[in-house]
């Protein structure tokens, strides 16, 4: 499993110092992590923030939840990301996901390790946004799906999870359940494109000079 | 047409509306610090873009400072590079830095408020989501993330959707020995972490009008923690009286035009939100956490929530954090004991926060067990604790006075919490792991935890007066 189709990386855009991925639709097995209020501060600790570069943070994705001690010879057995059971490009986790801190190393973290999409009943507004930024897809589905999400993961740690951001929708494949999420049109033109903001913003500086003059 | 308060400001400050899709926000004042600007410089450095606005930014070092020997160059490499590049980064795109040694020096949200930075009416962000403090000034302030960041020193706009908007109305007045902390403890307890999530937050009803300006301050701080993308106070004639005189504070004229504008800044009766909470002051007494989100809050004669009123999708979460915690369900929280106290963070670290605590010690010793530390939010407020003879009652009390930083907050420095120790501290969150691997924090107010201090376990301040 973790496979992604339609996956066209468009490294060509000139001035831009990234590379984006053109996604429409993700296939994969899920990793589940059924906790709430999973903050930022797990996802990636204060301490791996001294960074002044934005890669490498995969490797201390949920740090803590993931070793004993800080020993990364001692992982701990289990927690999803060290159990083989489960693998792909998709994490899956209960309500109020990337709450807390505005670090936009939780988003990097996430992204370095793999993972294309977080699925949750409930995410915090800045981290949707760092994930945005970082065509790291957030996925908010209602509380009866994410548990049918988990119910399906349970049943078969490989099942495959299909998220179509085009047409807007996540479906369980093998039993073809299926829910539509919201997405922000400008954000979904963003990502299907490898636009982002500064590009756009960067295109306005006139419009942005004529308001400071006009400002109050 | 009737307004809200948050609209007033919002109008005033949208370049452009983007159809089916988010407004183009004007940003007046963009505050950075060395742990969220480095990779923003660096991608401004690759586009080959000079800063749009270097005059609107203020920077200061903070989440990685020592708080002891401050003078000294830092030991830490990570964080020694970390702030050097701060350092770097703003000499070569011209950003006046209050760095280590500088007068003005300290954490980002006391420095703001205390160089008459913030002001009402006005947009400010920081990739730091306790950028909500500065709304307590009844102006827009909200975190960002590093691309944002980046967004910001190249155009001064950000890309923002209209929140949703709601009020919290406090109203009535406040018993002895509890403070605005324990307010918005209280609310957030009510309402839970992720209650405001999606909302700018009005704070309003006679409770918080009655509140000085730093009180109001800590209550915005922590909007972030019920999920608010800001939260906001209107100004009033304390918020004037703050702001009057201060280092950037308009003068003469100026202040005149602009204090005719502030006083347009409040909610029309007739505004409508689209939720609106109310709660009774009286009915709130000194807070503690118990858990490890900043919704966990009890009264300190309360007790942990019993397993069987914790609803069926919340328990594995529930179970975790009190097992972090090493407390038990039904377990009442007064009296249990306490290693450390840390009195600091841009919670609660202002002088008012220092005054209060010194009052309350006076005279008295901290307990034997408790290693207490207090950490000023800045050169300034550790300046006018040492005028005013405070730093000698914390000495006698048996209380460390450092030097300004966010120190124990997020222990990105030394100052951390070791495993398993207990710490009642000012801050803001009590995350697992958020001040050192496995410490367990519970916030509380500046008085609740000097009386831990004092006792060396919980304790109900207004039984210590």
């Amino acid at each position: 499993m973790g496979i992604i189709v339609n996956l066209e990386e468009d490294k060509k855009k000139a001035g831009a110092a990234k590379f984006q991925s053109e996604r429409k639709i993700i296939q994969s097995a899920a990793v589940p992590i059924e906790l709430e209020n999973i903050d930022t501060d797990q996802i990636i600790p204060a301490r791996f923030l001294k960074a002044t570069t934005r890669e490498g943070f995969g490797k201390n994705l949920f740090r803590d939840w993931r070793y004993e001690n800080d020993d990364e010879t001692k992982p701990v057995k289990d927690f999803a990301l060290n159990n083989k059971i489960y693998s792909g490009k998709i994490l899956v986790a209960g309500k109020n996901f990337g709450c807390g801190s505005s670090r936009e190393h939780a988003a990097w973290a996430i992204k370095d390790y793999g993972f294309d999409a977080v699925v949750s009943s409930f995410f915090a507004d800045i981290f949707k946004n760092n994930a945005l930024n970082n065509f790291l897809l957030p996925v908010q589905v209602s509380e009866d799906f994410l548990q049918k999400l988990f119910d399906a993961i349970h049943k078969d740690t490989n099942a495959a999870i299909e998220i179509n951001l085009e047409e807007q929708y996540i479906k369980i494949v093998a039993t073809g359940d299926q829910e539509s999420f919201d997405i922000n049109q400008y954000k979904k033109t963003c990502l299907l494109n490898g636009f982002d903001d500064i590009d756009y913003l960067l295109n306005m500086r006139e419009e942005i000079e004529a308001f400071e003059k006009n400002k109050v | 047409m009737a307004k809200t308060l948050f609209d007033k400001i919002w109008e005033k400050h949208i370049v452009k509306e983007i159809e089916g899709g988010p407004s183009v926000l004007y940003i007046d004042t963009h505050f950075i610090h060395e742990v969220t600007s480095p990779q923003a410089f660096k991608g401004l450095e690759k586009r080959g873009l000079p800063l749009f606005r270097p005059k609107q930014i203020v920077a200061t070092a903070d989440h990685n400072v020592p708080t002891l020997h401050q003078e000294l160059p830092i030991k830490e490499e990570l964080s020694r590079i970390q702030v050097q590049t701060l350092k770097d980064n703003c000499e070569k795109f011209g950003v006046e830095l209050y760095g280590l040694g500088h007068p003005y020096q300290g954490i980002v949200h006391v420095i703001g408020p205390e160089l008459g930075v913030t002001q009402p009416g006005s947009t400010y962000v920081c990739g730091d989501s306790h950028t909500s403090t500065h709304g307590a000034f009844g102006s827009i302030a909200f975190g960002i993330g590093t691309s944002e960041v980046e967004m910001v020193m190249a155009t001064q706009c950000l890309l923002q959707s209209h929140p949703k908007l709601m009020r919290i109305s406090v109203d009535g007045e406040l018993h002895k020995g509890v403070t605005s902390k324990d307010i918005v403890l209280y609310v957030i307890a009510q309402i839970s972490a992720s209650g405001a999530t999606g909302y700018a937050v009005e704070f309003a009803g006679s409770a918080i009008r009655s509140l000085s300006m730093e009180a109001r301050m800590t209550i915005c701080n922590m909007s972030i923690e019920m999920g608010a993308r800001c939260g906001m106070i209107a100004p009033d004639e304390i918020t004037f009286d703050y702001i009057k005189g201060r280092e950037f504070a308009p003068k003469g004229e100026e202040w005149e035009k602009k204090l005719a504008f502030w006083k347009t800044l409040y909610s029309d009766d007739e505004a409508t939100f689209d939720k609106e909470y109310h709660f009774k002051a009286e009915d709130i007494e000194p807070m503690i956490t118990y858990g490890t989100n900043p919704g966990m809050g009890i009264g300190v004669s309360g007790q942990v929530p019993e397993f069987s009123t914790i609803d069926e999708r919340d328990k594995p979460s529930f179970e975790k954090s009190i097992h972090y915690m090493g407390l038990h369900a039904g377990e009442k929280i007064k009296g249990h004991k306490v290693d450390y106290v840390f009195i600091g963070s841009c919670t609660n670290s202002r002088i008012e926060d220092l005054r209060q605590v010194a009052a309350f010690v006076k005279g008295k010793k901290k307990s034997d067990d408790v290693t207490v530390w207090i950490v000023p939010g800045s050169k300034q407020v550790e300046a006018q604790a040492k005028e005013e003879g405070i730093d000698k009652i914390f000495e006698e009390a048996g209380f460390q006075l450092r030097q300004p930083g966010c120190s124990a907050c997020l222990g990105m420095n030394e100052d951390k919490i070791p495993a398993g120790k207990y710490c009642i501290s000012t801050s803001n969150r009590n995350f697992e792991g958020r001040q050192g691997p496995n410490a367990r924090t519970m916030l509380a107010s500046p008085l609740t935890a000097a009386a831990a201090a004092i006792t060396g376990v919980i304790s109900d301040v207004r039984e210590l007066f």
